[in-house]
């Protein structure tokens, strides 16, 4: 009887401390894509949430308490983040951040939502957003603002009449290229080509040859960044003269590197990018290369950013609860004098959809040159 | 003029084909390994001269001596002394999972300890393109195709006319004959995964420059050299050549002219076509193993 | 493998009590990942007839699950069938696919139809992903229903686990009854020796179809179960990846025993998982874990065991299926 109450005295004691424990941090887990097709948007959201926490906690962290991320690696396997997100669900999480592979977030959103979790994800596929899931928060364009955006730049800039497509040919490039086509025809502009590529691509020779024959004002490229360097060079190579036009996965500051002096000339839209003048965002950049050893892209901005904004709203609304917290987040708008770790002023809408002003830029001599800068919608 | 155009590019690719499929073939000629992890051999080497740049500050001349020696070290000795030596006696399918299991340690493990993203990778040669009736080739691409065609030709003359070459033809075609007629078997095999590990490097390192290096390039490369292997003919390194050139232009000619959401496929209804009506490629000859 | 008499049938039955009672004691991640060893040990169930008992070496598995898959998905998300129907119908469907996909089998043999399989999965990844108006094409499928079965609803995690664990049952019992069969004995006999079997009236030509017929079909039935798991499916985990990661359940386990495919399954499914707690190095050391197995027993766990157990006993039987290939 004794030994009992001993026993039962100690677990009463673990409890406690366990529940000490739980004061003093608060768990924000992070599923994103570490290996795979996924790996380099993956390692970039993860490096950039990691920075953000560690530069909060240093402060204290979010109303007094610590913030404790694992980062788990989904394989870029749909499968495999549902149960990383049921696990992390387990463990009765605050918020949760990624993944980026729209088809995961479509499998895990849904979990997140039954057990009313807010989910920052970094996916860009239109449909994310369209369900009616009070508990997802984009922490980018979604392709359905962002391809208006470059569709205005063709008609408007370029003033093309038709249009050659390239896309890679996975849920991030067919959906943009869904996004685009459709924007076209809503423009009168003509897809005289539509080239599909495959993910890891090297040869890019028939894809150009094909584009090069269509004979079109211009050519859209929706690729990853060295599918989109050895794109640009074969290009090059074939004296393609007509402008290439993209998004930050073509005019990113990481495509230059890789692709030289086959970059120069092409433009597009840059809805985030490390790349653009603006001093917070050469701040993080700064701070990002030198603690990673590389140069990050929009994925980087993006993990950096919701963590901040998850420190915000907490801020903001006093305590640790769900459900306000999702209920604050539509309609918030976030400026850089709130929350410096914001980067650039922000505000979701009521679907979790972001609104961000975003730039038209060109690669001029090796460099990213941002020629006009595009207001928010809601402006 | 797109034709040619498709045509010179096509070759350009399949030299590189070429070379890792006769790396790829030697291998199984000489001990039935069927090297699921050929593709993360070609992207390794690259990731040995970065490595040798960026954490030993050697200028690129010496990295490439020091990346050739690691391939030489890690993807022939030590691939053949840890992996391969003590799973030969228990057929082919063990050392198939120890493969692929070594393509995913290679990937991963570049990936944690160099880079996720893709580098860029010093050109050995000019950049300039030239043109040739029209259809526009690089200097790069043109010094693939000539290493390529060379580098191959060079290894069927050491096969068929050296003492060595034929000790390891010999090896090949019945080891235990061979072992008893006094061929030293053992060393033999070690040569050709010393030339197989050499043969990646080259790769590697003509490829890279164009194509950048990556931790995941090899499931492209692994997967073309392996249908040129085949296609080609399994026992015949001029085959290997064939095999991958026509592979080279075959997939460029698909994309142009079929379909690109497709353009996988048309090499693979090529492989299983050979396979089935001709199980011993395009110029290999039937029911021989030789190198 | 047999199993040594009554000890052995202990030890299953402490097996099946502790896999009943498991989700009892797991959080709904456990439960969710014990539900995906349960399907990917019937995928690789199927394999072991094909390969392990009847030497037939594929890498289509993959193949046949996404068909399974993508079959129960858009007959039950798409078209509203229950999922008995759809869950036989991918079963029927697999089957009838793997008989023809047997014929390449009949004409080439070893690592060229290991070729030929490979071929065939890429094949049907390409289709998957590219046949957008019957597949979703990269979007994939969502909202994949979890069945209700005779007014039960598998919607939760443990239920779902159950109906997983219940076809896991089924399947083993008629895999048991396969192997011990004629049949079973006619599989073997076309892998040690396909000319002597022939010689001694074997049909081989009918058994080659039918082993590939009935793993394939296997394959179908993991697939079926697969999509209203995951309550989502793409293409991409049945491109080639998951036909090596079923070859590397098979060999692991110990290729031509029973219980192999179950251990493999561990060693797949849950392995990684474990070896989560390393980080980022998990993939790196499992990776290494699966090559030093390989070194240390060729043959398997399974093959390992039945060493340090028997060490009399002379040529184990998965060591003859390994060494299939000339």
């Amino acid at each position: 009887m004794k030994s009992w109450n001993r026993a039962a005295l100690a677990a009463a004691l673990c409890l406690a401390a366990a529940g000490v424990q739980a004061q003093q941090t608060v768990n924000i887990p992070d599923v994103i894509e570490l290996s795979g097709a996924g790996a380099v948007s993956g390692t970039n959201w993860k490096d950039g949430v990691t920075l953000a926490v560690d530069e909060i906690n240093a402060k204290g962290g979010i109303l007094g308490r610590k913030i404790v991320t694992t980062h788990t690696d989904t394989q870029s396997n749909p499968g495999v983040s549902r149960a990383l997100v049921q696990k992390a669900l387990d463990n009765d999480p605050y918020v949760l951040l990624g993944p980026v592979f729209s088809g995961s977030v479509k499998v895990n959103m849904l979990l997140a939502q039954q057990a009313e979790v807010p989910q920052f994800t970094g996916a860009e596929a239109a449909d994310i957003t369209q369900m009616g899931n009070p508990y997802i928060f984009r922490t980018s364009f979604g392709q359905q603002v962002s391809m208006p955006k470059i569709a205005n730049y063709v008609r408007d800039g370029i003033k093309a009449r038709s249009v050659a497509v390239v896309w890679v040919n996975n849920d991030f490039g067919k959906g943009g290229r869904d996004s685009f086509i459709k924007e076209m025809g809503s423009r009168g502009i003509k897809v005289v080509a539509d080239v599909s590529t495959e993910s890891g691509q090297v040869d890019f020779a028939a894809d150009v040859v094909k584009v090069k024959n269509a004979g079109a004002d211009c050519i859209f490229v929706y690729t990853n960044e060295e599918e989109s360097a050895r794109f640009l060079r074969e290009a090059k190579k074939q004296g393609i003269k007509v402008p290439l036009l993209g998004e930050t996965t073509l005019l990113g500051q990481k495509v230059i590197d890789l692709a030289g002096d086959a970059a120069n000339g092409a433009r597009g839209h840059v809805g985030l990018s490390v790349d653009v003048p603006v001093p917070a965002i050469q701040e993080f950049k700064a701070k990002f290369s030198k603690r990673f050893g590389y140069v990050p892209d929009h994925n980087g901005i993006k993990g950096y950013t919701a963590v901040y904004a998850i420190k915000y709203v907490t801020t903001k609304i006093g305590k640790f609860d769900r459900k306000l917290f999702a209920k604050t987040m539509h309609g918030l708008t976030i400026t850089p004098a709130m929350e410096p770790g914001i980067l650039i002023e922000t505000s979701w809408d009521d679907k979790g959809d972001i609104d961000r002003i975003s730039f038209l830029a060109e690669v001029v001599d090796g460099k990213q040159k941002v020629t006009a800068t595009l207001p928010k919608l809601g402006k | 003029m797109a034709l040619l155009q498709i045509l010179i590019s096509g070759l350009a690719t399949g030299a590189i084909y070429a070379l890792v499929a006769v790396g790829f073939m030697l291998l199984w000629q000489t001990s039935q390994t069927i090297n699921f992890a050929q593709g993360e051999f070609v992207m390794l080497p690259a990731f040995f001269v970065l490595g040798a740049m960026k954490f030993g500050g050697m200028p690129f001349w010496l990295a490439i001596v020091v990346g050739l020696l690691l391939s030489l070290i890690v993807l022939g000795v030590l691939f053949k002394v840890l992996l391969v030596d003590p799973m030969l006696r228990h057929g082919v399918l063990p050392l198939v999972i120890s493969t692929i299991a070594l393509a995913l340690f290679f990937k991963e493990g570049v990936k944690t300890w160099y880079a996720a993203e893709a580098q860029p990778f010093p050109a050995l040669w000019s950049n300039d393109n030239l043109e040739i009736g029209g259809a526009v080739i690089s200097v790069q691409n043109l010094v693939i195709i000539v290493v390529a065609v060379t580098a191959v030709l060079a290894l069927q003359w050491f096969l068929a006319r050296t003492r060595t070459g034929r000790c390891m033809q010999a090896t090949a075609q019945n080891p235990a004959l061979a072992r008893i007629l006094g061929v030293r078997v053992e060393r033999m095999i070690l040569y050709t995964f010393l030339i197989n590990a050499a043969l990646v490097a080259l790769a590697s390192f003509l490829i890279s420059p164009i194509y950048l290096a990556k931790f995941s390039n090899g499931e492209t490369l692994g997967m073309a050299a392996f249908i040129a292997a085949i296609v080609g003919g399994f026992n015949q390194v001029r085959g290997a050549i064939a095999g991958g050139l026509l592979l080279g232009v075959v997939d460029n000619l698909a994309a142009s002219y079929i379909s690109t959401q497709y353009r996988g496929a048309i090499p693979l209804f090529l492989l299983i076509a050979v396979i089935l009506f001709r199980p011993q490629g395009l110029l290999g000859r039937a029911e021989e193993r030789s190198v | 493998m047999r199993l040594a008499g009554r000890p052995g049938a202990v030890f299953l039955a402490l097996v099946a009590i502790a896999l009943i009672v498991a989700p009892m004691g797991l959080k709904p991640h456990g439960v969710y990942l014990i539900s995906m060893w349960a399907v990917m040990s019937i995928a690789a169930i199927g394999l072991n007839l094909t390969l392990g008992y009847a030497g037939q070496i594929s890498l289509a598995q993959a193949a046949f699950v996404g068909i399974g898959a993508y079959c129960s998905a858009i007959l039950t998300a798409k078209f509203g069938w229950p999922f008995g129907g759809a869950f036989a119908l991918a079963a029927v469907l697999c089957f009838a696919i793997g008989w023809l996909l047997g014929y390449p089998a009949l004409r080439v043999q070893h690592h060229y139809l290991a070729f030929v399989t490979l071929a065939f999965t890429t094949l049907v990844y390409l289709v998957l992903r590219n046949e957008e108006k019957w597949t979703g094409g990269t979007y994939g499928i969502s909202g994949i229903p979890r069945p209700s079965l005779f007014g039960w609803s598998t919607k939760g995690g443990p239920a779902f686990y159950y109906l997983c664990l219940f076809v896991l049952a089924v399947v083993s019992w008629l895999t048991w009854r396969l192997v011990r069969s004629p049949w079973g004995r006619a599989f073997m006999a076309l892998r040690e020796n396909p000319l002597r079997a022939s010689s001694l009236g074997v049909d081989t030509r009918r058994y080659t179809l039918m082993a590939f017929a009935i793993g394939s079909a296997l394959g179908g039935v993991a697939g079926a179960l697969y999509a209203p798991l995951v309550e989502y499916i793409d293409p991409t985990p049945f491109a080639l990846g998951l036909s090596l990661n079923l070859l590397l359940m098979v060999i692991v386990g110990g290729s031509g025993y029973f219980f192999g495919p179950y251990l493999g399954a561990i060693v797949s499914v849950l392995l990684p998982e474990w070896l989560r707690v390393t980080d980022s190095l998990y993939l790196i050391i499992y990776a290494v874990a699966v090559m030093l197995l390989m070194v240390v027993c060729p043959s398997g766990l399974l093959g390992l065991a039945e060493r340090l157990l028997k060490p009399a006993r002379k040529e184990p039987v998965a060591r003859a299926a390994a060494k299939a290939a000339p």
